[in-house]
């Protein structure tokens, strides 16, 4: 138990602490490196209660898209072209104890994983019957049944903010010259090739 | 197993509007822009065709599990959202046309609004209540920048789009914690979890106070309200007409559904907050708006205005406040249509103007048109015998019947202060002197929507009683 209390106060603090670096350190870029750490604490803690698929759901949705495309935003930014300029010495110190920080929590993470789950405080009256079946299959099972709305509604807001992206962003230029890759093979061969017959040492005008 | 025919017969009004949506989508994207006066007509036509399936033939129950329920109060408010959005797409073609932003996918993104505003009306679960709101509002923060060349429209986009986020975020973090401490995001089993005294109180009751701090900013009640007057100012003119009307009949149908329901054990904790955001709302919409020189800020302090009256009809709790808040609602959708209207046909030599004293002279050039507005100017000022004073009746009378005599008392009196301004346009109209006219424009839609507006509010003021009896039995479900 004391194993799992430890993790779970270093987790959390890590959390809170480089939430507050989001928000406070003045370079986009360092606010960007300390929400990826951000969000690697908190499925850790996702790991201590058991959570193992929402876990793996935020690195791979939120650190391994939202904050990569956060992480090229930023730098496509154009904030303060000689300290960008000054380049990767100097973010390797706050890259370099963000990735240590991040790899003994992955092992400390790893060494509670086998040890239960924690339990801070009294469990809610009314929570939800803990079964012995994973996560990843807990949800299946209810995800198209269950909450079979839930999911088609959630598949409309993307057709939304799909058509949001597209309008806002759409424009049609004149004069942009496009691959027609069905014109180009349907192209019969007297169009495409001249036979010349290339007299010797006459070459080709 | 959950899936009946029952979900799907139930849901058909969503259903066949969203597969309409889909098809004209593809239309527009096969026709390109010149499908769009169809696309919009069509839309229009097809969120009319959804009112009338909702009573045809008419059911009640809960659908996909629990997830959502149909009841009278629901067909009511979603009515009231499906004309809204309606009327709006009908009037914002020549606005549009002018901008050289008549595109299809406007109508296209209204209507996927619409169906997210009647998600949520008809959500009877956290989970099922955010999706709602979040369809609604993304293609809400789309159409607020949908003049994507013009700084103020994008402005207000994105200033609705972040702010909006934050009050998603909230509502979010509320539902967790009501969750965690009821065990449930049914709003069934939130219920029996309060009567049963099973949800830790103070946990729930701090969810709540975040709950109603992300509606009260969907429907824009101070002090969540920050963003009401840029975003309605910055926004298309048509587009700020559907701001006013659809979202705000959603997100207080929302807040019924919510705080009448599932919360209706913690009466005595919500309703010191919604006395709170009432008042305030009402003094800050009345008294804010008096330094306005600008017609669609104007329009955005009086919704605040107007809001507070209807929150004050849902703090009283009882089902003749909630008969007001449907009642007021109602009148409220179209005197704003109407209001929209007149302001969509303000142009100068072909240009809009938006400014108060731009309306001078207008009794002379177009007497009828000045005569419609007055007639919403009197009705929103609470002017007796017209439609809007019989609103504010109501929701006085059901306040004073739950003992909320201070709130009352406050409410009449920023009434006093918020009919100054809107006399002042009735003023301006009448006997201002113009530096010059506004343009005499040809018979167009907007025009019929500002007389049928002006006729319907008429209506209703020499006989409220059949409004009145439809509000009535849309709040008797409430009250089993």
């Amino acid at each position: 138990m004391l194993l799992q209390a430890i993790a779970f106060y270093v987790f959390a603090f890590v959390v809170m602490a480089s939430a507050a670096m989001v928000v406070v350190s003045r370079n986009p870029v360092y606010s960007v490196l300390f929400l990826i750490l951000a969000f690697f604490n908190a499925a850790a803690l996702m790991l201590l209660i058991g959570a193992e698929f929402i876990a793996m759901i935020l690195i791979i949705v939120y650190v391994g898209a939202v904050a990569v495309l956060f992480l090229f935003v930023v730098m496509m930014l154009d904030i303060n072209v000689t300290r960008l300029r000054e380049g990767f010495l100097k973010y390797l110190p706050v890259g370099a104890l963000i990735g240590i920080v991040l790899f003994c929590e992955i092992m400390l993470g790893l060494g509670v994983f086998g040890s239960g789950t924690a339990t801070l405080g009294e469990l809610g009256k009314a929570a939800p019957q803990v079964v012995a079946i994973t996560n990843t299959r807990a949800i299946g099972q209810v995800l198209y049944t269950q909450y079979f709305y839930l999911f088609q509604v959630a598949g409309l807001v993307l057709l939304v903010a799909m058509i949001g992206a597209i309008v806002l962003t759409l424009r049609r230029r004149p004069g942009v010259r496009r691959q027609r890759i069905s014109e180009q093979l349907y192209r019969p061969k007297e169009q495409a090739i001249t036979v010349v017959k290339v007299p010797t040492g006459g070459g080709v005008s | 197993m959950i899936m009946g025919l029952e979900s799907w017969t139930l849901a058909r009004p969503e259903i066949f509007l969203l597969a309409v949506t889909a098809l004209l989508l593809i239309w527009g994207v096969v026709r390109g822009e010149s499908a769009t006066t169809f696309v919009s007509l069509a839309t229009s036509a097809a969120l009319i065709v959804t009112a009338v399936l909702m009573f045809a033939p008419y059911r009640e129950g809960t659908a996909f599990g629990t997830l959502f329920i149909v009841d009278r109060l629901t067909s009511t408010m979603k009515v009231l959202v499906l004309v809204g959005s309606a009327v709006a797409i009908l009037m914002s073609r020549a606005y549009f046309e002018d901008v050289k932003a008549w595109r299809f996918e406007y109508p296209l993104l209204v209507a996927l609004a619409s169906v997210g505003m009647m998600l949520m009306i008809s959500a009877n679960d956290l989970m099922a209540l955010y999706v709602g709101l979040e369809l609604q509002s993304l293609a809400l923060y789309v159409v607020a920048a949908f003049q994507r060349d013009n700084v103020r429209s994008t402005e207000a986009g994105l200033k609705y789009f972040v702010l909006g986020s934050v009050a998603s975020g909230m509502l979010l973090f509320g539902a967790s914690l009501i969750y965690g401490f009821c065990g449930s995001t049914a709003f069934v089993q939130i219920s029996r979890a309060l009567l049963e005294g099973k949800g830790g109180e103070i946990g729930t009751v701090i969810g709540l106070v975040f709950v109603v701090a992300g509606l009260a900013f969907k429907c824009a009640a101070v002090p969540f309200h920050m963003w009401t007057p840029d975003v309605y100012e910055g926004a298309p003119t048509p587009v700020t007409a559907l701001f006013a009307v659809a979202p705000k009949v959603a997100a207080i149908s929302l807040l019924v559904s919510v705080l009448m329901g599932p919360f209706k054990p913690l009466f005595d904790q919500w309703q010191q907050i919604v006395v709170v955001a009432a008042v305030l709302s009402i003094a800050w919409g009345a008294f804010a708006a008096i330094r306005q020189t600008n017609i669609k800020r104007l329009m955005a302090y009086s919704s605040i205005n107007n809001v507070g009256y209807i929150l004050l009809g849902l703090a009283s709790g009882s089902e003749k406040g909630i008969q007001a808040v449907v009642f007021y609602l109602a009148i409220y959708v179209v005197m704003t249509l109407g209001t929209f209207a007149i302001i969509l046909l303000m142009k100068r030599r072909g240009v809009m103007v938006e400014g108060v004293n731009d309306l001078a002279g207008l009794a002379r050039s177009q007497p009828m048109m000045a005569l419609a507005l007055l007639v919403f100017m009197f009705s929103l000022a609470g002017v007796p015998p017209l439609a809007g004073f019989w609103g504010k009746l109501y929701v006085f009378i059901a306040a004073i019947e739950a003992k909320l005599y201070t709130a009352a008392v406050i409410g009449i009196l920023s009434s006093v202060v918020a009919s100054y301004y809107y006399l002042r346009i009735v003023k301006v109209m009448y006997f201002d002197e113009p530096a010059e006219m506004l343009d005499r424009l040809p018979f167009s839609v907007n025009r019929a929507v500002a007389l049928a507006s002006a006729v319907v509010i008429a209506l209703f003021s020499l006989a409220p009683q059949p409004l009145s009896l439809a509000a009535a039995a849309a709040a008797k479900g409430l009250f089993p």
